[in-house]
């Protein structure tokens, strides 16, 4: 992985540091992905994300827009057999793109007058997500 | 009774309709809100990582305000964003004494993590109780309202922390329906997500969940849904538009309009709750 200057060992150590999650946890019975409402836009399925963590294939994930397109809904978290809290590893996931400075949308990208129309927890909540 | 009131960002501005019936009732069964005065943004959703003592601040410097204001009153939410992010932000300077120590350095005041955060529905079942709500509803007029309760992601996860109902099996939103009379939909799609702040950088998901959604609802046989939450009120609104034959309520709408209150002042349309009146004697 030439962008971070992490190895792939580093990446998912971060990725249970930062969500406080055993990524072995999970026995891969894809409740998670059977149940996420986002499921259908995603590249690839949640449970495949823990998968290739386990495997230490860092590169798939990242490439993939699993993890921005998830909205912190908790449905996966609650479901679990295992107890694994997916949302945490996603959010953790987000928490390294933005901090690598590789963050999904810019602030300044979005017009205004889109922004002024929502209730101000959809832009903050965006914002806060997808920008850092 | 008296209970502390945030009403978050969007009471005042996006869901005022939300903001005064929430006043309207409280007025009617005794309730006093002393809104807490120079307030933040809660920060939207709660930040889920171990490193999240930054983005704990803000939610921490309300809770701190609560404290302030009165130490011995609980503090009252509506919007399932606030009560989500305040209630886990509680829970986890709670638990985590080490967390709390640093973030008190920041605060005006240190947090003793012991302010009680309460939603209103929460109120409405401990406090008041489902019997006196139904003595007080006139709950013939509510007859054509079958309606499908629509909890929405942040209301009741994770059950741990929130403490609320059991998060797969709720009935918190069902009993208070049912004792101001309406006719409730035992509805499996009441968690689905309605695409959240997708809306924002990607609307095409919101509208994809929040027309499922409607779906569901009209397969249901449901005529209106009922909400908490200002962001599903607005996805909803928004998407389910002139498609489909429904209506979406604040449960604070429709426990006023059973209080006798007038629509006008509940923020409603007359014409349209006459028309679901009217619809009763169909039924």
């Amino acid at each position: 992985m030439s962008m971070f200057k992490k190895t792939n060992e580093e990446f998912v150590h971060e990725v249970e540091l930062l969500s406080g999650q055993n990524l072995f946890s999970c026995y891969q019975c894809g409740k998670c992905s059977a149940g996420c409402a986002f499921a259908n836009f995603m590249d690839m399925l949640p449970h495949q994300v823990i998968r290739f963590l386990q495997l230490k294939k860092v590169e798939p994930v990242i490439d993939a827009n699993t993890y921005w397109y998830c909205a912190a809904c908790l449905t996966c978290t609650t479901r679990c057999p295992k107890s694994v809290d997916l949302a945490s590893i996603m959010e953790a996931l987000r928490n390294i793109m933005i901090r690598e400075n590789r963050p999904y949308i810019q602030v300044f990208s979005l017009p205004v007058e889109i922004i002024e129309g929502f209730p101000q927890q959809a832009a903050v909540s965006a914002l806060r997500k997808l920008s850092g | 009774m008296k209970l502390l009131y945030y009403p978050g960002c969007t009471l005042h501005t996006v869901a005022v309709q939300f903001d005064q019936s929430t006043k309207e009732i409280c007025k009617q069964l005794d309730i006093e809100l002393i809104e807490i005065s120079d307030f933040t943004c809660c920060g939207g959703l709660y930040p889920q990582t171990t490193e999240n003592l930054m983005q704990l601040q803000a939610p921490a410097r309300i809770l701190v305000q609560a404290q302030r204001t009165d130490p011995n009153l609980e503090l009252m939410t509506l919007c399932t964003f606030c009560y989500n992010t305040l209630k886990r932000t509680h829970y986890t300077l709670k638990k985590d004494e080490q967390k709390r120590n640093i973030l008190n350095d920041y605060l005006e005041e240190p947090y003793n993590a012991k302010v009680k955060i309460v939603h209103l529905i929460e109120v409405f079942r401990d406090d008041i109780g489902y019997d006196t709500i139904r003595k007080k509803s006139k709950r013939s007029l509510l007859k054509g309202f079958r309606v499908a309760p629509y909890y929405g992601c942040l209301l009741l996860r994770p059950m741990n922390e929130i403490e609320l109902d059991d998060q797969e099996q709720p009935s918190i939103l069902e009993d208070l329906l049912y004792a101001i009379g309406c006719d409730v939909i035992e509805f499996p799609y009441r968690f689905d997500c309605c695409g959240s702040f997708h809306v924002v950088n990607k609307p095409e998901i919101a509208e994809q969940c929040s027309k499922e959604l409607l779906r569901y609802t009209e397969q249901f046989h449901a005529n209106c849904l009922v909400t908490c939450c200002p962001l599903c009120y607005y996805n909803i609104s928004r998407f389910g538009g002139t498609d489909f034959n429904f209506q979406i309520f604040y449960i604070t709408q429709l426990v006023g309009l059973a209080l006798g209150i007038e629509p006008i002042k509940l923020g409603l349309d007359p014409e349209i709750i006459n028309k679901f009146i009217s619809d009763s004697y169909l039924v």
